[in-house]
């Protein structure tokens, strides 16, 4: 084990970079006037963001790099950075769609984009975390500050609703995963993976190892929004600024389900026959309930906070397949799904006005004759997250249950892929407003905001290439292969 | 020039590319503008397909032989990590079905243009991209291609149902989408089964360990090496896609519905070239890869088509509405199509594809004569009609000769197809023939019978007297489809001539003693060393 050497800080030059830009962009808003201090905060936080994700890849490309530092307390992995650069351009995006909505808010809008970037740093520590205690401060960094955005309008009631719900249930996840964390510890006499994979014996793991796994799979699965662990994201989804909806719809997701495969793959791969029965059964049980909850919701971002469990769904049937094509297809599906779910709250953005109107179904009626390439695009993402080509969530989908048949997984694909039909007909309800009924006088109409409608092309184009020319993608999606359990 | 050119993609594309222009460039551009364009773009496609007719080699290939068989070959990597190529090609029975789409595709445009009044725009770019859907479906030599433009097709025939369809449009065009997704996801499975049978095995069944990729003229050559109960658990997937397609009998409920539903173009599309894919999914895919599943399997294949055949028929006498009676009489055909596919011989096979045309050119014929009347009357009711064949005469004489080509009146073409299936069937089966045989008598009546409740008796009802004739636009759709019924039925030599090389190709990977067989004669009189790759490829 190599030992701590300070001089290796500089390779969390990334996090330290957004984290300090983050607390400069903090301080700056709070001296001189307010006036302007939104666009230019836009473009700091926008900056920085990319800049990381510039940094990161400067660091990858480093053939020098150490494999682990800090006392093996983080890795720089191909895993670590391509998760680090899907997680940086996603909370980009999203300060891209929150302009608007900051700006239309009585609140300061330095906090909201500081407490964005401490939040990508906290996942960026998590899916470079190789240390239980790491990972979980990352985690800690992250949830904290999605709390505080959840509640970002504290004068709103529903903000304050999903604000409290989702601190109160995170907290507890967060402590039992902890608590699951110590088990693993004292069964295993070490926070670092490595050390916890060779201690931990296949087979017959006993009770502090087992207990301990299945708690820290608790907290996992609670961050990805899996049933039956679900409960808040309905509610958090609807009450939440919808910038940070999209944010925990994708970045939070995202990070969480890096770790995930992490801890699974490299800490606990010796159980993985255990885990499997776990996942499979999540899986399903989340596939199933996600879609059909979904089909009766009339609100917007209920409806897509219901398919987002869903998606959770599909995604662990990659995690359970353990093999090449589903590490692939975890992070080509995550990809293409960032993307789309960006668009979608992007056009929900577009749409929607204060004190959470806009945000229902008949809000679309007629879109495709106010503004068809809005509807256009909008039709795109929804096709896209059903998983009909040409589009990015279908190559995703298809990658899932290629990876779940080569395992053996059959009946889950089987599953999988009649969910998916399913959840044509709630996405297809969105269809339907926007393109065969017609608007009455009370629809609004789409803002005008060049930012956001450009954020919204930049993820349809996004989601198009995914799925019309998916080569270069999986290269980058290869480079996050870990060693198989 | 047809070497150099990848026509295949060019005639797949130019809707698309037309469907672009519309989006792009005629933003402002008034309805009329939007319709000849879109109109004049299925006809340059329409154009740019003929040759295919004289191009295509059709002596070329036969069994064993896939190489030369499908021809105009186009081959590019698309997904290189997990095999998946760009690959088009097309043999006598793509030739034909490609024809029949760009056919159909410029009458479909034709009949559009006074049925459909509101957002025109978009109801062209949906027509446009549909027919590159369809086209590329037939060309497609890539499995995950082929399932991607099946897939893509149904996104325009949704709007086209949903959009511009009678008062129950939403409810069919989301029947009609989610039927075809369940079917279409299941077959997604069949297909990666195939892919990891071709590789490292799957579930316990031994892989090949061959190089990974979805080129279905790879599958060709390895169905046969699966496994009887792998091949068994492939068909059933691929036939849950394929038969809710077709539709065969139970999976058929949705086709009423979407066809009623539907404007006219839409009808005609629907039941000229969507059915087809079913079928054609059957003959590139079901047959020649699973053969022992479908020698298994065929007692199911052929009771639910005989089944078909007679149920089809008998509903459709029971309608009163005109365009549900001929969406039945679908069922009915499409039925017998199957039939002669699962006769598994090379007569049955050859009316079998015979009668795909020509189903697509009578039953689109039909579509198109209910539509003109629609237009005028805004009622499909039987009964709401009688005697207007005193003021429509060109109209009756239309309709009575597409009537007789649909129930198979000699010197039309159905006569030759269904004649073709029943000697087909009759090799196999007199029972099947018989039953069969009922089903063209059953046909004859509920169309003939229609026919007279509209056409002839007193013309009582005072609504039909200022009914118009056909205008000179009606013609000009209605009249190329008579004239290929014609041809068809006067002179079916050049079709059989593109059906014969695939259909022998297709029977001999489904039939082993057909093979052996064919092998030995081929190889009697030369001893040429095409002989050896038929003997060898007749296992």
């Amino acid at each position: 084990m190599e030992g701590f050497d300070a001089a290796n800080f500089q390779y969390l030059g990334p996090e330290i970079l957004l984290a300090s830009s983050g607390l400069a962009l903090l301080v700056w808003c709070t001296i001189g006037r307010e006036e302007g201090k939104n666009r230019v905060s836009v473009m700091w936080a926008f900056i920085s963001l990319i800049a990381a994700a510039f940094y990161a890849t400067y660091i990858h490309a480093d053939a020098a790099k150490p494999e682990s530092i800090l006392a093996g307390s983080f890795v720089l992995d191909g895993f670590a950075w391509v998760w680090k650069i899907v997680i940086l351009v996603a909370t980009a995006i999203t300060v891209l769609l929150s302009q608007r909505f900051v700006e239309d808010s009585n609140y300061r809008p330095g906090e909201f984009y500081a407490l964005l970037m401490y939040a990508a740093t906290g996942m960026m520590f998590m899916v470079g975390g190789f240390n239980l205690i790491a990972i979980w401060i990352g985690l800690e960094l992250m949830a904290l500050s999605s709390y505080v955005l959840a509640g970002y309008f504290k004068q709103e009631l529903k903000s304050n609703e999903a604000a409290l719900k989702y601190f109160v249930l995170g907290a507890l996840s967060s402590g039992i995963m902890l608590y699951g964390m110590s088990l693993l510890y004292g069964g295993t006499g070490s926070v670092r993976l490595d050390e916890i994979a060779a201690a931990s014996p296949s087979g017959e793991p006993g009770y502090l190892i087992s207990i301990g796994w299945v708690m820290m799979a608790v907290g996992l699965l609670f961050k990805v929004a899996a049933v039956p662990f679900h409960v808040w994201t309905p509610d958090v989804y609807v009450g939440a600024p919808t910038p940070i909806t999209a944010f925990l719809a994708v970045a939070s997701k995202t990070a969480s389900f890096a770790i995930l495969v992490r801890i699974f793959y490299q800490g606990i791969p010796g159980l993985a026959e255990d885990w499997q029965m776990v996942v499979a059964t999540v899986a399903i049980v989340t596939m199933v309930w996600g879609n059909l909850a979904a089909l009766t919701q009339t609100n917007v971002k209920r409806l897509l906070a219901y398919s987002s469990i869903a998606h959770a769904g599909y995604v662990l049937v990659g995690v359970l397949a353990i093999n090449e094509i589903g590490m692939w297809a975890i992070v080509y599906y995550l990809l293409a799904y960032s993307f789309i779910t960006l668009g979608t709250f992007g056009t929900v953005i577009l749409l929607e006005r204060k004190d959470y109107a806009g945000e229902t179904c008949d809000d679309y009626a007629g879109l495709a004759g106010r503004s068809p390439f809005l509807a256009a695009m909008m039709l795109v993402f929804m096709l896209a997250l059903t998983g009909i080509p040409p589009t990015g969530g279908f190559v995703g989908k298809f990658y899932l249950f290629a990876a779940a048949i080569e395992a053996g997984w059959t009946w889950v694909a089987v599953i999988g892929v009649l969910m998916s039909a399913v959840s044509l007909y709630y996405y297809f309800r969105i269809v339907v407003y926007m393109y065969q009924k017609d608007e009455t006088e009370s629809t609004p109409k789409p803002l005008r905001e060049p930012v956001l409608q450009g954020a919204i092309l930049i993820c349809f184009l996004l989601t198009m290439a995914l799925g019309l020319y998916p080569a270069p993608f999986i290269e980058f999606a290869k480079a996050a292969m870990l060693p198989l359990p | 020039m047809f070497d150099s050119l990848p026509i295949l993609s060019i005639i797949a594309y130019t809707p698309l590319a037309g469907a672009l222009v519309i989006l792009l460039f005629m933003r402002k551009a008034g309805d009329v503008a939007v319709r000849n364009w879109a109109t004049g773009v299925a006809f340059v496609d329409f154009l740019i397909s003929v040759p295919l007719w004289w191009e295509f080699d059709r002596t070329a290939g036969g069994p064993g032989n896939a190489e030369d068989l499908f021809q105009f070959r186009e081959s590019a990597s698309w997904i290189p990590s997990i095999g998946v190529n760009y690959e088009f090609g097309v043999d006598g029975i793509s030739v034909l079905l490609i024809l029949l789409t760009t056919v159909l595709g410029v009458l479909a445009f034709l009949s559009s243009w006074s049925a459909i009044g509101t957002r025109q725009k978009e109801y062209y770019v949906f027509l446009l991209l549909l027919q590159t859907g369809m086209i590329g479906v037939f060309c497609a030599l890539d499995f995950f291609l082929f399932y991607v433009f099946w897939e893509v097709m149904l996104v325009p025939m949704y709007f086209l149902i949903g959009i511009w369809g009678g008062p129950r449009r939403l409810y069919a065009a989301i029947k009609f989408f989610l039927y075809t997704l369940v079917g279409s996801v299941l077959m997604l499975l069949g297909i990666l089964a195939l892919y990891f049978f071709n590789q490292d095995g799957l579930l316990g069944w031994e892989g090949l360990g061959n190089d990974a990729t979805f080129s279905i003229l790879k599958f060709h050559e390895i169905g046969s090496q699966m496994p009887a109960d792998l091949q068994f658990w492939v068909f059933l997937s691929f036939f849950v896609g394929f038969a809710i397609k077709v539709p065969m009998f139970p999976f058929h409920t949705w086709l009423p519905d979407a066809h009623v539903e539907a404007p006219t173009a839409g009808s005609v599309i629907l039941a000229g070239v969507l059915l087809k894919m079913g079928t054609y999914g059957f003959l590139r895919f079901s047959l020649p890869i699973l053969p022992d599943a479908t020698h298994e399997l065929l007692p199911m294949m052929i009771g639910l088509s005989l089944i078909g055949i007679v149920y089809g028929a008998l509903v459709a006498m029971a309608q009163k509405d005109m365009k549900k009676l001929v969406a039945y009489s679908s069922v009915s055909h499409l039925g017998f199509v199957m039939l002669g596919m699962f006769a598994l011989n090379p007569a049955g096979l050859n009316g079998s594809i015979l009668q795909q045309i020509n189903h697509g050119l009578s039953t689109g014929a039909l579509f198109l004569l209910v539509g003109i009347v629609y237009e005028r009357r805004h009622t499909r009711m039987i009964a709401e009609y009688g005697g207007i064949s005193q003021k429509m005469p060109a109209y009756a004489t239309y309709f009575l000769i597409i009537t007789m080509a649909s129930i198979g009146l000699p010197t039309l073409n159905g006569f030759i197809g269904e004649f073709t299936i029943l000697v087909g069937a009759f090799n196999r089966s007199w029972v099947w023939a018989a039953i069969g045989a009922l089903g063209i008598v059953l046909g004859a009546a509920y169309m003939l019978w229609m026919f007279q409740r509209v056409f002839f008796g007193p013309l009582d009802n005072p609504e039909n007297e200022g009914l118009e004739d056909v205008n000179g636009r009606e013609i000009a759709y209605l009249l190329p489809l008579v004239i290929l019924c014609f041809w068809i039925g006067l002179y079916p030599k050049p079709f059989f001539e593109f059906l014969e090389k695939p259909v022998n190709y297709i029977v001999a990977k489904v039939d082993a003693d057909y093979a052996a067989a064919f092998a030995a004669a081929e190889e009697l009189p030369t001893a040429d060393p095409q002989g050896d790759v038929l003997a060898g490829a007749g296992e």
